[in-house]
């Protein structure tokens, strides 16, 4: 996979538009918790490694916007201010649609047969649900079809978040 | 009994072909399957199962690099950063 990193890319693209919300969404957190490294306490740190993990999830939906269900899912898990962990790890404790879409299925051992193949997906579908933001509204083929960009995004967050700490590290 | 597959999606009955196709590109994005040889014989529990470790394991690197970039939070100057880094890293 190509890493152009001093290269002009375009201004527009996914990378650049998380990097400048994530950017801004970092020095936001830093006015409002102004702390100086030593004197902090650690609850107050475990706070702001919180918000900077939100910062960054948020910052990502925003960049993507709303023509992806995760990116709705998180913007307006966001928005309504649910508790910062369900946020971040896509867990829904009172979903509407929760086992609809998949079917109830119990998690039966069941011999090998023809239609074992797509049941032992739907069996690890429901992890993936959870791990997707607004999985739980899904059916399968959303589902997968959303795994595949959140992972894409996933990736470039991943890289522009170690871009900026090493950056700073220097 | 057929009450199983009523319960699925409302839309017809999810084909083997389309699965097939999304979980190809799922592949795309797995570095442990992609390398594979013998990708056309991986499962598709497999990739689910693959995918759902790969998330897992990008959020604990984003909860990490969240603790760095907190700790580093003090020393970014508010001034010139942005448009430097933004230009270095674009």
């Amino acid at each position: 996979m190509k890493n152009p990193q001093r290269s002009p890319t375009n201004p527009g693209s996914l990378r650049s538009r998380f990097t400048q919300v994530f950017l801004q969404s970092l020095l936001r957190i830093r006015k409002h918790n102004p702390t100086s490294s030593s004197s902090s306490s650690h609850g107050e740190f475990l706070k702001r490694c919180r918000r900077v993990k939100v910062a960054a999830y948020v910052s990502m939906a925003r960049a993507v916007g709303t023509r992806r269900a995760w990116s709705r899912a998180t913007l307006w898990r966001a928005r309504n201010g649910e508790r910062q962990r369900n946020l971040l790890y896509g867990r829904c404790s009172k979903s509407n649609s929760r086992e609809r879409s998949l079917g109830k299925r119990k998690r039966k051992k069941k011999k090998k047969k023809k239609r074992d193949n797509e049941e032992h997906s739907f069996g690890h579908a429901k992890k993936l649900q959870k791990l997707v933001p607004g999985g739980e509204a899904m059916d399968f083929c959303c589902l997968l079809d959303e795994t595949a960009h959140y992972i894409k995004c996933l990736i470039t967050q991943v890289k522009v978040m170690r871009s900026i700490a090493d950056f700073y590290s220097l | 009994m057929s009450s199983r597959r009523s319960r699925q999606s409302s839309s017809s009955r999810i084909s083997d072909d389309q699965i097939t196709d999304l979980v190809s590109k799922l592949r795309q994005h797995l570095p442990e399957i992609r390398d594979r040889r013998r990708s056309d014989k991986v499962p598709a529990s497999k990739v689910l199962q693959e995918t759902c470790n790969h998330i897992k394991n990008l959020h604990q690197e984003v909860d990490n690099l969240s603790e760095r970039l907190s700790q580093l939070l003090s020393t970014i100057d508010p001034d010139s950063p942005e448009a430097a880094i933004i230009r270095s890293l674009i």
